[in-house]
């Protein structure tokens, strides 16, 4: 907003409160769900809580990427249903074609990306109309639920890993690689320069339009992971099979610690806070919350974080 | 304050067209209307186009208050309008129950609740100081659970009278496109004429100068955000009403069509430069452009994918060239 510049101070210890938040929020909410469900204590019963974050975990990540260079992708959800609905159609029929089909994707994400620095638009407009155009080409490809993933891919997804759940092991490998990728490496440092501060890396010689190129194609990578993952568990498809991946995308980043102004972001946390999303789901079912008052009540979830966040802002301000 | 732009010399026709943005969307309806013509049957032509000015109608109503959202920053932009169609449409049937007495009421009501949606968009963006785009993504979903909760099995037929005000034609013209035109006119007077009007654009272009130039940015962006939903509401009774009940996902298609109207119809995306005008000519577009592919045998699917590139291409080409959100 537009005094929020004048309440930015200086890290200080609520900036490691800030980073420890998404972790405590997980192992909280997972001490509430084992209170009420203490069968849910298994590697069973982890692994049935936390399936559902496998995908989320990568449209998260997605959705970090975006966040890095300072914009905001409304149409991640809709794209993991078309490449889910590519994964469940076109890949067991002609795995060749699919994978240049997901490729070519990959490549509309980077030319959006593009468009979106070449032509100083926001991000937010085009991302929208990007999801009517991906949900326009799911609908043409499945127009009723159905499809098939290929087998081994669905046998992946039922491996039974050893010492801990797929998922954990999932949201580790997810929660490295975006580290690795997003934090250490050099793409990822200037991904972050150009949401923090574009002007200083233009200076530097880099080419502005290239890097958020760049940085949408890596989203749109992301995007097809979730989307394969999601198709190996689900086995079949549907054009909406992950249109709420968006919003919830969009609070998992926040809650782990992503920043909106674009610069700040942090990939593990955005991980825990995609397990933490999902988790809050299975627990208003364990708690009975109507299924009408469900997505009201991710709303209000989304809106309690960014109180957290508005709380501890205040609070590095005043120090 | 005379925070609006340019007055150059009219020297080139891009000037001309800068001054007046307007016409690049009143010149693709009427193309696009030509095209319907010279393909379709010279009898239905009343026909389509007393539809066409009864559907634009309803996404003025909605993409006047878009707009001046649109107009109060970079980037912003309520995405809480399909759930405010729903929950208002629902609130609407419910408070008429099929009597011609209460028609006034369910529209009282209907706006009501879409102020208070507004209400709570902006006191979200302005506690949590959180981008209003997540603000009201958020506020939508708690919305419309309100709406799913409230609306769901509802069966309530709009009163008779009000399913004939709605549907009425004067001389060959839909009553709520004339309805439709005395909002536009009145918006365009206050965005033009009133400090209100004023504020916004300066608030549009540059927050920070205008906080300095003693622009009151609370009360102006409460204000934008509060008649943006509570033209929604409205619209969504008139939906009803036009529909013959309410239903969840009335508004749904409410959320895109009116950002892609407000800017193609000239506003600029980056804030601070609303245009009116444009919006009649870029809704009457964008259903003629559906009603031209539906004619081609366009699936769904087709439809929404050329909707969406035809949006970005627009954009694309109307650029903003400022700040970005």
């Amino acid at each position: 907003m537009s005094l929020s510049f004048l309440l930015q101070g200086h890290p200080s210890k609520s900036a490691y409160l800030r980073a420890a938040l998404p972790v405590l929020a997980l192992g909280g909410l997972l001490a509430a769900v084992f209170y009420r469900q203490p069968m849910a204590m298994s590697y069973f019963g982890l692994n049935l809580l936390l399936n559902l974050a496998i995908p989320v975990a990568f449209a998260t990540m997605a959705q970090v990427v975006i966040l890095a260079v300072g914009d905001l992708d409304l149409s991640i959800g809709t794209f993991v249903s078309l490449t889910a609905t590519i994964g469940a159609t076109l890949l067991p029929t002609n795995p060749a074609l699919a994978i240049v089909v997901l490729l070519a994707l990959i490549g509309v994400y980077a030319l959006a990306g593009a468009l979106v620095e070449w032509r100083k638009l926001p991000s937010i407009v085009v991302t929208l109309g990007l999801s009517f155009v991906w949900l326009g080409c799911a609908v043409l490809l499945l127009p009723v639920p159905g499809g098939r993933a290929p087998a081994w891919m669905v046998d992946a997804m039922r491996f039974k890993v050893p010492l801990a759940p797929l998922p954990i092991w999932v949201a580790l490998g997810a929660a490295l690689m975006g580290h690795w990728l997003i934090t250490r490496s050099s793409l990822g440092t200037r991904m972050r320069g150009l949401g923090g501060h574009a002007a200083a890396l233009a200076r530097a010689g880099q080419s502005l339009v290239l890097l958020r190129a760049q940085a949408y194609a890596l989203a749109g990578f992301f995007g097809v992971v979730a989307g394969m993952l999601l198709v190996g568990q689900a086995t079949s498809a549907d054009a909406n099979i992950a249109s709420r991946y968006t919003l919830v995308s969009i609070a998992a980043a926040i809650l782990g610690g992503c920043e909106f102004s674009g610069g700040r972001v942090s990939p593990a946390g955005a991980v825990a806070g995609a397990l933490t999303m999902t988790l809050a789901a299975s627990f208003l079912t364990f708690l009975n919350v109507p299924s009408d008052w469900q997505i009201g009540v991710q709303g209000a979830i989304l809106v309690l974080v960014l109180g957290l966040r508005a709380a501890m802002d205040l609070l590095e301000g005043r120090k | 304050m005379s925070a609006t732009i340019l007055s150059p010399g009219l020297g080139s026709w891009q000037q001309r067209v800068k001054t007046a943005p307007w016409l690049g969307s009143v010149l693709a309806a009427a193309a696009a209307f030509a095209v319907t013509i010279a393909n379709g049957q010279i009898q239905g032509i009343p026909g389509l186009l007393a539809a066409a000015l009864s559907f634009s109608a309803l996404t003025v109503l909605v993409a006047l208050g878009q707009m001046l959202v649109i107009s109060t920053g970079p980037g912003n932009a309520d995405l809480s309008i399909p759930s405010t169609i729903a929950l208002s449409s629902a609130v609407s049937m419910l408070v008429m129950d099929g009597s011609d007495s209460m028609v006034l009421p369910g529209l009282v009501a209907a706006m009501g609740v879409g102020a208070a949606v507004g209400l709570l968009n902006f006191g979200l963006i302005r506690l949590l100081r959180i981008p209003p785009i997540i603000a009201t993504l958020a506020n939508s979903l708690i919305v419309m659970s309100c709406a799913i909760s409230l609306g769901r099995g509802l069966k309530i037929k709009p009163p008779p009278i009000f399913i004939e005000l709605v549907t009425l034609r004067l001389g060959g013209i839909p009553l709520l496109a004339l309805f439709a035109l005395a909002v536009s006119v009145l918006v365009w007077l206050v965005v033009e004429r009133t400090v209100f009007g004023r504020s916004l654009c300066a608030l549009g272009q540059n927050a920070r100068a205008a906080e300095f130039s003693g622009v009151r940015v609370v009360r102006t962006s409460l204000l934008a955000y509060v008649i943006c939903a509570a033209l929604a509401g409205l619209t969504g009774a008139l939906i009803a009403g036009f529909a013959g009940g309410n239903s969840l996902d009335q508004g749904d298609e409410y959320l895109l069509l009116t950002i892609a109207v407000v800017v193609i119809g000239g506003t600029s995306v980056s804030g601070g430069r609303p245009c009116v005008p444009g919006i009649w000519g870029a809704a009457l577009f964008m259903f003629l452009l559906v009603a031209m592919l539906n004619a081609a045998g366009a699936s769904a699917g087709l439809r929404m994918l050329l909707t969406g590139v035809i949006i970005i291409t627009v954009i694309a080409l109307a650029g903003s060239g400022s700040e970005r959100a």
